[in-house]
């Protein structure tokens, strides 16, 4: 029997949704006050379901304690409480929460069994979220 | 088509144990939750229908059948209980969130009002812990 595990996490960070390749007036067009050069913060939530078989002996999908670990190794501690411009991952990407779940989801598929299918929700705030739907991890 | 999601609460204990396994076994995997005098949570139980909007009543469902049936099926049985000790499938399948969710899907299926289907049973255990069963058998 498959079922899916979900599990919610929160990490707050800050970020500037600034494009290199375009002039400041279209930065400030497209981006508007999220363009402003001091940058600004979120509580995020992200919401993490993996998909996966029962496992007859502890009637589990997969162990709690291990996707909290992978998601605390590989998610929270590179972004909780940190300036998302200033990581390698967006130096060329803007950290739009688009880019940033597309960035969360490849971290845990590399990390995460094989076996298992992964989706991940952000929300930004609590009236924007952006999701990858689950999916088999390649 | 059409989802429609109904919220049910309920309360009630349980531990893990499985009794193939020896007691040290069953500490190092399920630590607390192993713990043979039980502990509790205040579940959430989501309900998921699909289904086409009847054109006479606007329903997918009727929404007062379906709470009837969630309550008699679900509610009933598991609230104030212990899942271990109280609710028989748990005798042979340890009450996991997953498996809750199964059990849960097992009560409801083939007995959701009109034409409507069952598409999805989510079950928090918390609210940051939940697991969904789509009838995958």
């Amino acid at each position: 029997m498959r079922a899916h595990l979900g599990r919610r996490y929160r990490l707050s960070a800050s970020h500037r949704l600034f494009s290199e390749s375009l002039s400041d007036a279209e930065n400030q067009n497209v981006y508007g006050k999220c363009a402003n050069p001091h940058g600004h913060g979120h509580n995020y939530t992200v919401e993490v379901i993996v998909g996966g078989e029962i496992d007859n002996a502890t009637g589990m999908v997969m162990d709690l304690a291990q996707l909290d670990g992978c998601v605390s190794r590989e998610v929270l501690e590179p972004f909780d409480h940190a300036n998302l411009n200033t990581l390698e991952c967006f130096r060329e990407v803007v950290p739009t929460t688009e880019n940033l779940v597309i960035e969360i989801r490849k971290r845990l598929e590399s990390t995460l069994p094989r076996k298992m299918t992964l989706g991940v929700r952000v929300e930004e705030t609590s009236n924007n979220f952006f999701e990858y739907y689950e999916e088999p991890i390649p | 088509m059409i989802l429609l999601t109904r919220k049910a609460e309920f309360s009630a204990s349980h531990y893990y144990w499985n009794e193939a396994w020896s007691a040290e076994e069953n500490a190092r995997v399920f630590g607390k939750c192993a713990n043979r005098n039980g502990h509790g949570h205040n579940y959430t139980l989501e309900v998921t229908i699909a289904g086409d909007v009847d054109r006479v009543t606007g329903f997918v469902v009727d929404l007062k059948q379906l709470k009837d049936v969630m309550e008699q099926e679900v509610v009933s049985a598991y609230d104030h209980r212990h899942l271990n000790l109280e609710v028989p499938e748990f005798k042979t399948a340890i009450p996991t969130t997953e498996n809750i969710a199964v059990a849960i899907w097992r009560r409801l299926d083939g007995k959701i009002p009109g034409k409507a289907r069952l598409h999805r049973v989510r079950v928090y255990e918390m609210p940051d812990l939940f697991a969904d069963f789509y009838g995958d058998f």
